[in-house]
């Protein structure tokens, strides 16, 4: 155990035995304020189906056809940008394999738009809630002093030594999950969002901009594709770190707001 | 109670009530000014019916974008199509001089016409895109008769809302609003890339409506009925494609 953490530890037991008082910011009381508000607990949780929603469609759609161009058009005629060696749902596109998958399109589509649409009015939801009531500013914004690279460094070094958190870091975000949170909200998935309306012909002739800036329709696609793949992977990190800090305390934390045992604070 | 807990019921029952009135009347009002979908009903209904809103809201009297000649996509591209019947092949033999496009509901004077009668109306062409919501895409040259001149020779309505349009390939039928039927890109189209439009892109004759997904450009157009209602066709739902599982509208 590190330097760091010992001593942040003997605070805490001494403030348990000796009754020292400890900094608010550090050990507030526990049973009054809930680790999640309301709001963001249930943002989350819509957030996270549909988030599954769009991803199972989203695969079933690029299923029928697994290929991606730059430009603005592309078919089976012209030369991709990349392939995702899959069998396709369509016979017409070549995948080199002698088998078509069941076209599960229509059903897709439909719940990928419900599932968007559920998605963007929460997010507004969200993103209103943190900017006005202060969230923004004490959650998810580093402090001048956190944005250091010895900060950083143990930030990024503590969970690849498998470290747990400490019950006071339990309680707020160090800078690399400050960081990476506001990267998700405020820079990717406001680009998924673009990115598919991008490619939508009735939208873009009203806003032509969206997608003559990235560059045509089929960049469009192939961004929202790599936009995706980025989620994907923040998702994976997310829930690896969930499991690492305790995932039952975490996940009860996010559905009652009420934080587990070792999260328990003086 | 205390009285915090007390105010906070109340506060979210007001907000409640509130929500679901919101919503009551935002649904009387959709209906009214016809921004609510044919395939409104069943568990998608709430999404399609949002993006159909929004989109007739903001896209009313939009352009789809057009391209340069040198954007026109080649080698030219046609999707897969059904193998033609023999009857669609007795009238490509004969060079399509008896393909008929008839036109009848709610207008003035119900009429029929020949390829040759649709290519002497002023012709109009259009360089833009034709996408598929499996993901592919191609540019060309549409050129055609707008719609909206054929739809005036023949007198619409005013009560008019839609404009069914049927394939000659069997049971293959689809149908749009008057927003995107009377929008000057909506071509009967058959003419592509300077040349007369290839059966393969459906020729002798295409509805094209560049500013909905390739299924909505249904080929090889015969009859068109312009109706109040899209209850009595088919299933309803609008078109073939809810049908088969594909939304009605396609602007996505």
């Amino acid at each position: 155990m590190c330097e760091f953490c010992a001593s942040r530890d003997t605070i805490r037991r001494m403030g348990d035995t000796a009754s020292i008082p400890v900094p608010a910011s550090v050990a507030p009381a526990a049973a009054a304020t809930p680790r999640h508000s309301a709001l963001v607990r249930v943002t989350h949780w819509i957030t996270t189906l549909c988030f599954f929603a769009l991803l199972v469609t989203g695969v079933e759609i690029v299923i029928s056809h697994p290929r991606f161009y730059w430009g603005e058009t592309g078919n089976i005629l012209t030369p991709t940008l990349f392939k995702i060696p899959i069998p396709s749902s369509r016979a017409l596109v070549p995948t080199g394999y002698g088998y078509v998958m069941p076209d599960q399109n229509g059903w897709s589509r439909y719940l990928h738009f419900q599932a968007a649409w559920l998605l963007v009015l929460t997010g507004l939801l969200y993103v209103i809630h943190i900017f006005f009531s202060g969230h923004l500013r004490k959650k998810l914004l580093p402090s001048k002093g956190d944005l250091s690279w010895r900060a950083l460094a143990t930030a990024i070094v503590k969970p690849l030594r498998f470290q747990r958190p400490t019950a006071a870091e339990a309680w707020s975000y160090n800078v690399l999950q400050r960081l990476t949170y506001l990267f998700v909200i405020l820079v990717l998935f406001p680009l998924v969002i673009l990115t598919g309306l991008a490619m939508s012909p009735a939208f873009v002739s009203a806003f032509p901009l969206t997608v003559n800036l990235l560059g045509g329709q089929q960049s469009a696609r192939t961004l929202h594709f790599f936009v995706s793949v980025a989620l994907v992977l923040f998702l994976l990190v997310h829930v690896l770190m969930v499991l690492l800090a305790g995932f039952w305390s975490r996940v009860r934390a996010m559905i009652t707001g009420r934080a587990g045992a070792d999260m328990e604070r003086t | 109670m205390s009285d915090i807990s007390r105010r906070k019921l109340i506060t979210t029952g007001v907000a409640a009530a509130a929500g679901v009135t919101g919503v009551g009347v935002a649904a009387r009002l959709a209906q009214k000014y016809g921004l609510v979908p044919p395939d409104h009903g069943g568990i998608y209904g709430i999404g399609e019916t949002l993006t159909y809103a929004s989109q007739r809201l903001l896209t009313t009297h939009s352009l789809a974008r057009e391209f340069s000649q040198s954007q026109i996509s080649k080698p030219p591209f046609a999707n897969e199509m059904e193998p033609p019947t023999d009857a669609f092949k007795r009238l490509q033999a004969g060079g399509f001089v008896d393909w008929r496009l008839s036109i009848d509901g709610m207008v003035d004077r119900p009429s029929t016409f020949s390829l040759a009668q649709l290519k002497s109306y002023p012709s109009r062409g259009q360089i833009t895109m034709i996408q598929c919501e499996e993901g592919w895409s191609y540019i060309a040259e549409w050129i055609g008769v707008p719609l909206s001149h054929v739809l005036g020779l023949v007198g619409v309505h005013p009560q008019a809302k839609y404009v069914a349009y049927f394939s000659f390939q069997p049971d293959w039928w689809d149908s749009m609003d008057m927003a995107d039927a009377l929008h000057p890109q909506t071509f009967l189209t058959y003419g592509m890339n300077g040349g007369e439009l290839p059966v393969g892109n459906g020729g002798p004759l295409r509805m094209r409506v560049p500013r909905q997904l390739g299924y909505k450009n249904v080929k090889f157009i015969t009859h068109l009925t312009v109706t109040d209602s899209l209850k009595s066709f088919g299933k309803g739902l609008g078109s073939a494609s809810p049908e088969g599982g594909y939304a009605w509208y396609a602007g996505i």
